[in-house]
């Protein structure tokens, strides 16, 4: 069902090719390679320490692979003039693990944060943009004042989706969107983003432990384990997959409840 | 549409229709990123437009288009009157999302205290101050005591510790002030006692300054710099992290484990520090008097016990014993004062470094008044 709504563009964003990571002896990622297609949402899944965060750190030139190329919008990160890392960190929105909301500043400025830096808008314009963005995310107005260490975990990743898409970004990085969240509120972030790529053509990269929101949004997934890319395609090929992992964690019987909406959902509307 | 920035750029058109009605045709790539450089330019263009009165916008050139783009547009049509509008209809929902945020009101922001509150508010919040400080001095106490009733089973690990960051760590920049400090002042000094031909008194003035006064405050001063910062800004990331809680809800008192040990660790460190200090202060006084005047640093050593009075040094080391617990303590106070959030870090780590040191030379100026008639006596 995600498939119609990526209007024919298959140009990567994302471009992986032959990542090694190492930290001193112990060897995280051995030869990755992945790409992220333009307007497609990507679930990148693997254990627990499986290196799901550092790749996308990675991905978000945080970190340089011991190896290997990152290209995001074409641009190699580790390899790039900063005037080009500017420019494409500009074009992206992130959502970090733990939300990393800025705990001097109030809900609303830490959204404004992003759009005060363009130095461009005006006041009045700043507000209606935070407004929607925090509508967006399911946020009354209300809270819009308090300051982060007085807001519940749920609230602080939502608000750090908000953040994440206060620049309209063509790409966005999420690290465990719905962790924390009630199962209506996962809900209201499954139908978010499907909205969002609607309207704004993005692309995300989400990684997720999350078998609902994943078979829900994502078009392609990548499974990380034993420090290589065990299988990259749309679910239902990746879950047919012969490998210990595989199986525990799709066709668990968690896995089995999220897929079997999945097949409902396909009797009803065929891909 | 592929979701790279297009480049075709925003533009706006005026014209007038078959009916002869005013009509803006809006057309290109309304995505922020696009506007942001010529943003200035183009809001003025739109306020123009806005203000020339009614018209019909045509907003079906639009290429592509995020919410800042829309709610620019949707401000420019607003101001000019809800006027017709004509939009593609795979743009109406983010007009529709900026429609309904404007919908919601902000609370508004905190209000500002009324100037004649000021000193109040004020009042209270030293009072606050003291509140919390007499507090903690009861409770540290009380954990003194308690180690002291049980000593096998106090602190001690914590207690080392802290004794060694905050004073064997120490050892090499209190060195290096003192011994600067030496030199210089007992290079001025020699060079006025020449002149009257009082050379020997060398030996009195610098062991009694610096044992009496310039030894303890150089080395709290540093202390308060150097150590107290660093309890303040533990404990603080430890409360941003919610370190404290999880000690807590474990059972594990904060007091005893983590304020306990440093007001003890700088009780005995900071008096071992100024008797440091104080050697080495004088070492580089003897070595610029005998530069200077010719004296031989035996004779000064052999002189000293006699010219200045032990009670000097006791005096000196109880201080250190006051200001290691004052600068502890006030460390401990601030720390535990502070907010979740990175601002109040910063402000209590400075707040406490302040307030040591002022403390310190405060306290000092006490002691010197109430201990005027020891060990001056010639
Ligand atoms: N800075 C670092 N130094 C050393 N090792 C690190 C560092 N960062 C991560 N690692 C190691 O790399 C591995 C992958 O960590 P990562 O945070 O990417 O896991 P993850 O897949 O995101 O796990 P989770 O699902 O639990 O969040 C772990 O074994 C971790 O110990
Ligand atoms: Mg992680």
């Amino acid at each position: 069902m995600a498939a119609d709504t990526n209007p024919g563009g298959t140009d990567p964003v994302v471009e992986i090719t032959g990542l090694w990571t190492c930290f001193g002896q112990t060897i995280v990622h051995a030869g990755i390679d992945l790409d992220v297609r333009r307007g497609e949402v990507m679930g990148l899944v693997g254990g627990s320490g499986s290196g799901k965060t550092t790749l996308l750190r990675q991905m978000l030139a945080l970190e340089r692979p011991h190896r290997g190329s990152v290209k995001v919008f074409g641009v190699d990160l580790h390899g790039c003039a900063r005037a080009e890392l500017e420019a494409v960190r500009s074009r992206w929105g992130v959502l970090f693990q733990n939300g990393a909301l800025f705990s001097a500043l109030s809900v609303y400025d830490n959204i404004a944060l992003p759009l005060r830096e363009l130095r461009a808008l005006d006041e009045a314009l700043i507000h209606d943009l935070v407004l929607s963005k925090l509508q967006m995310v399911g946020i009354e107005a209300q809270h819009a004042r308090k300051m982060p260490s007085q807001l519940s975990g749920g609230m602080i990743k939502r608000i750090g989706l908000a953040r994440a898409l206060a620049l309209d970004p063509e790409l966005l990085f999420l690290d465990e969107p719905t962790a924390g969240l009630d199962p209506d509120r996962s809900e209201s972030f499954v139908k978010l983003i499907q909205e969002l790529r609607e309207e704004l053509h993005l692309s995300v990269v989400m990684v997720t432990h999350d078998l609902d929101t994943l078979v829900a949004l994502a078009d392609r997934v990548a499974v990380l384990c034993e420090h290589r890319l065990l299988a990259v395609g749309p679910i239902r090929e990746v879950t047919m997959l012969e490998h210990a992992f595989v199986r525990n964690f799709f066709r668990g019987e968690r896995g089995l409840r999220a897929l079997e909406v999945l097949e409902d959902m396909q009797r009803l509307m065929p891909i | 549409m592929s979701g790279a920035v297009p480049a075709a750029a925003p533009s706006l058109s005026e014209s007038t229709d078959q009916r002869g009605r005013r009509l803006v045709q809006v057309e290109g790539c309304w995505k922020l990123q696009r506007l942001a450089p010529e943003l200035q330019h183009i809001d003025e263009r739109l306020g123009r437009i806005a203000r020339g009165g009614e018209a019909r916008w045509d907003l079906q050139g639009i290429e592509a288009i995020d919410h800042a783009g829309a709610a620019l547009l949707r401000r420019a049509w607003l101001q000019a009157g809800s006027p017709e509008v004509l939009t593609r209809p795979e743009h109406e929902p983010l007009f529709r999302r900026i429609e309904a945020a404007r919908a919601s009101p902000l609370p508004s922001a905190r209000k500002r205290l009324p100037p004649w509150l000021v000193p109040g508010v004020w009042v209270l919040h030293v009072l606050g101050h003291l509140h919390g400080f007499v507090v903690l001095v009861g409770l540290v106490a009380m954990d003194i005591a308690r180690a002291l009733a049980r000593p096998w089973k106090a602190p001690w690990r914590e207690i080392s510790a802290n004794l060694y960051r905050t004073g064997a760590q120490a050892l090499a920049i209190t060195a290096l002030v003192g011994f600067l400090i030496g030199v210089v002042l007992s290079f001025l000094s020699s060079n006025q006692l020449k002149l009257f031909g009082a050379d020997l008194f060398i030996v009195n003035i610098l062991g009694v300054s610096i044992i009496r006064e310039l030894g303890p405050v150089l080395a709290a001063i540093l202390v308060a710099g150097r150590s107290g910062s660093s309890m303040t800004a533990q404990l603080g990331v430890m409360r941003v992290t919610q370190e404290l809680d999880a000690m807590s809800v474990m059972g594990i008192p904060q007091m005893y484990r983590l304020v306990m040990p440093k007001v003890v660790a700088l009780a005995i460190g900071l008096p071992l520090l100024i008797l440091w200090t104080d050697a080495v202060a004088l070492l580089g006084g003897m070595v610029a008097a005998q530069a200077e005047l010719g004296l031989s640093m035996l004779f000064f050593i052999d002189t000293l016990p006699a010219v200045v009075p032990i009670a000097n040094l006791y005096l000196g080391i109880g201080k250190g014993v006051v200001f290691g617990v004052l600068i502890a303590l006030l460390a401990c106070h601030y720390g535990l004062r502070i907010r979740p959030n990175t601002e109040s870090l910063g402000a209590g780590t400075t707040s406490s470094v302040v307030t040591a040191i002022t403390m310190v030379i405060l306290v000092d100026a006490v002691f010197a008044v109430l201990f005027r008639d020891v060990g001056l006596g010639f």
